[in-house]
């Protein structure tokens, strides 16, 4: 079975700073992967790497089987990869529905029709409202995204990335900055809308790590020093050398 | 506050109804456009409805770019003038060959001239936004503009090229002579090109180009090429200006360099800005005052255009959006029937506000006249510049309006503060 990515010896320097070094991970389709490394340790560049924001020096990455290093991120994503952001990344000044129906209308293959009227389109009015309904924004579609509270961002930003029905789901720190009872919410939120689709997921709550990743990657100074079950990374003497600590005991 | 019970925003909204005041809006326009002349019949009035219907046109072109795509343009004339000329070309060779084409055609040529420059020059332009696609579009309205003084064949030199509208196939008895069939030619296209620039607010490449404006970085991860969504922005745009172009070329049976240049590209912006280019209608407010304006202020004044610099500051400054923004901040307050209790305040704010403008006026006029020109006359009161009472009758309107009027302002901002807390209360306002 090809894996839903394949990252292959990549490489990526900014300059004379080398950020990934020799960066090999698989992820199988349907698996839930959480990357995880000390700050710093080139996570998000990864991610980044993945998903076509920067190309990679050097090496190669596969979606599904095809190579996509060296594509341009509306490509992947037409390839069925979804990312957020760390930060939120949303239409400021539009409102909760059209933010999620932006990211419907791709998918529904409307792509840059100007002679459709985007209102009377069925299949996208009842997928954004599914959406809404699934993040729980239903009750606040007309508010302009931007005066949504820090938790309902989130919440959106994640609603954006799965709103085009993309097979592999990519969360760069989905529950950062959340208070405790906001982040299970959201975990149970990523549980459900994550099922049946391949999830990376990076994420600083180890918490949230081994109660929601099957495999976790560890990534120091952007090499990964070990992939695993939760129960081998909590076992690996390398890895609890490099990061963990006593931390996960 | 995640959890807290926010009242529906969405139930307010929906009221029945509703599509029926959307199309009634447009039927009202309708039947204003048609009504004007009848009312206002004068000879004057006439050219002035004309022009303003024109510069609506582009207006609204423009916030195809700036407003819904959020791609500030400092060329926007060169697709306006560029359809001018293809337009003004078209007549004569339809003319001369005596081919079946009516004048109210016309204005489609026009519009064909701005968006094919559009196609040639938009894909590298487009390929940035920001201050890359604002520098671009000030270099190309110059590189026009200044070749069409060189290229005397096509643009006719510094003289320009001149056509005759009423050469044309009549049609239903119509030559177009008489500048009331022109005006309802523009009419007409006013009508056309308004509710198509609004259907395509309301299409899904309208959608995304908001999404690009707002972050294209963003767009780029559901799945579209925001160069290409900016692309068929300046398309559109293009078509539309040269709609607005044809138009001119219509009205006044010529097109010359001026067409092209900077002074016509930064009119649009400010039409487009001062009206608000947040709103579909902004820039047709804009367009009706400054055109207004412009036609009002240059029989008063010889300095006209400081005023259009300083109404441009303190829109800028003050109401970032435009009187569109100005007008729709008050939306939610009459939702709440709460606006009667802000409405006092700016009575009371308006008599020192007034007293400033006046200051300023006056002290503008003094300057400007000080060394000859016509005598001053402010609301019927004769001033003379050189004399000491109108410069100290100027300096305590000036100084005496602004400091009572800063004071009337924050009464305002409170009165605001006290009737939109209601009118979030009530869930009117997010």
């Amino acid at each position: 079975m090809t894996a839903a990515i394949q990252v292959n010896a990549v490489e990526k320097s900014f300059g004379n700073v080398q950020i990934i070094r020799d960066l090999n991970l698989s992820v199988a389709k349907g698996e839930r992967h959480a990357i995880i490394g000390p700050n710093g340790a080139g996570k998000s560049t990864t991610f980044n790497l993945i998903s076509g924001h920067i190309k990679p020096t050097s090496g190669e990455i596969r979606l599904n089987g095809e190579v996509t290093s060296g594509l341009r991120p509306f490509e992947i994503n037409r390839r069925g990869l979804s990312r957020s952001f760390q930060v939120t990344n949303v239409f400021a000044r539009m409102t909760v529905w059209e933010n999620v129906r932006c990211a419907v209308l791709w998918a529904t293959g409307h792509r840059y029709a100007f002679w459709k009227n985007v209102d009377t389109l069925p299949e996208v009015k009842q997928r954004t409202a599914e959406i809404l309904d699934e993040i729980h924004l239903s009750h606040r579609r007309d508010v302009p995204a931007g005066l949504l509270t820090y938790a309902e961002q989130r919440e959106l930003e994640i609603g954006i990335t799965i709103a085009g029905g993309a097979s592999v789901i990519m969360l760069d720190e989905p529950t950062a900055g959340m208070s405790h009872a906001e982040t299970e919410r959201a975990v149970a939120l990523i549980r459900r809308l994550t099922e049946g689709r391949t999830l990376v997921i990076v994420e600083h709550d180890m918490s949230v790590v081994f109660g929601l990743a099957d495999r976790i990657s560890v990534l120091v100074y952007g090499h990964i020093i070990a992939s695993g079950t939760p129960e081998e990374i909590r076992g690996n003497p390398k890895v609890k050398e490099a990061y963990l600590g006593e931390e996960v005991e | 506050m995640t959890n807290a019970p926010t009242p529906s925003i969405a139930a307010a909204k929906q009221e029945p109804g509703s599509a029926l005041s959307f199309y009634g809006v447009w039927l009202l326009a309708a039947v204003a456009l048609v009504v004007l002349p009848m009312v206002f019949s004068s000879g004057g009035s006439l050219t002035s409805f004309s022009l303003i219907g024109i510069a609506i046109i582009f207006a609204l072109s423009y916030n195809i770019l700036l407003g819904q795509t959020g791609l500030l343009s400092f060329g926007h004339a060169v697709q306006y003038g560029l359809g001018g000329f293809l337009a003004v070309h078209v007549m004569n060779a339809v003319a001369s060959h005596n081919w079946p084409i009516p004048l109210p055609a016309i204005p489609l040529v026009g519009g064909i001239g701005g968006a094919a420059f559009a196609i040639v020059v938009g894909w590298v332009m487009t390929k940035r936004a920001g201050t890359v696609f604002a520098m671009i579009s000030l270099g190309i309205g110059e590189l026009v503009a200044s070749s069409s003084l060189i290229l005397r064949s096509v643009f006719g030199g510094e003289s320009g090229i001149t056509t005759d509208r009423t050469s044309l196939m009549p049609l239903f008895g119509w030559t177009f002579g008489p500048q009331i069939q022109v005006y309802y030619l523009i009419a007409f296209w006013v009508m056309v090109s308004a509710i198509a620039m609004y259907a395509l607010t309301r299409t899904p490449l309208g959608r995304i180009c908001n999404a690009v404006r707002d972050n294209p970085e963003r767009v780029e991860f559901i799945g579209y090429d925001p160069h290409v969504v900016r692309y068929f922005a300046y398309m559109f745009a293009g078509f539309f200006a040269g709609v607005a172009g044809g138009l001119t070329a219509i009205n006044f049976e010529i097109a010359n360099s001026a067409y092209l240049g900077a002074t016509q590209s930064g009119l649009v912006l400010f039409s487009a800005f001062i009206g608000g280019t947040a709103y579909f209608f902004g820039p047709i407010l804009g367009a009706i005052l400054v055109t207004y304006l412009q036609l009002g202020l240059t029989s008063v004044t010889s300095v006209w255009q400081l005023y259009f610099g300083i109404i441009f500051i303190g829109i800028v400054m003050f109401a970032p959006g435009g009187i569109a923004g100005i007008l729709m901040k008050h939306r939610p307050l009459i939702r709440a029937g709460t606006l009667r209790t802000v409405i006092p305040s700016y009575l009371v704010a308006a008599i020192p506000t007034l007293a400033f403008a006046l200051g300023i006026i006056l002290t503008i006029e003094t300057v400007a006249r000080f060394s000859g020109g016509d005598p001053i006359k402010l609301l019927g009161i004769p001033f003379v510049a050189t004399a000491p009472t109108t410069w100290a009758s100027a300096a305590v309107l000036f100084v005496g309006g602004f400091l009572v009027a800063r004071i009337t302002w924050r009464r305002v901002a409170e009165a605001w503060d006290r009737a939109a807390t209601v009118a979030r209360d009530r869930g009117y306002l997010a």
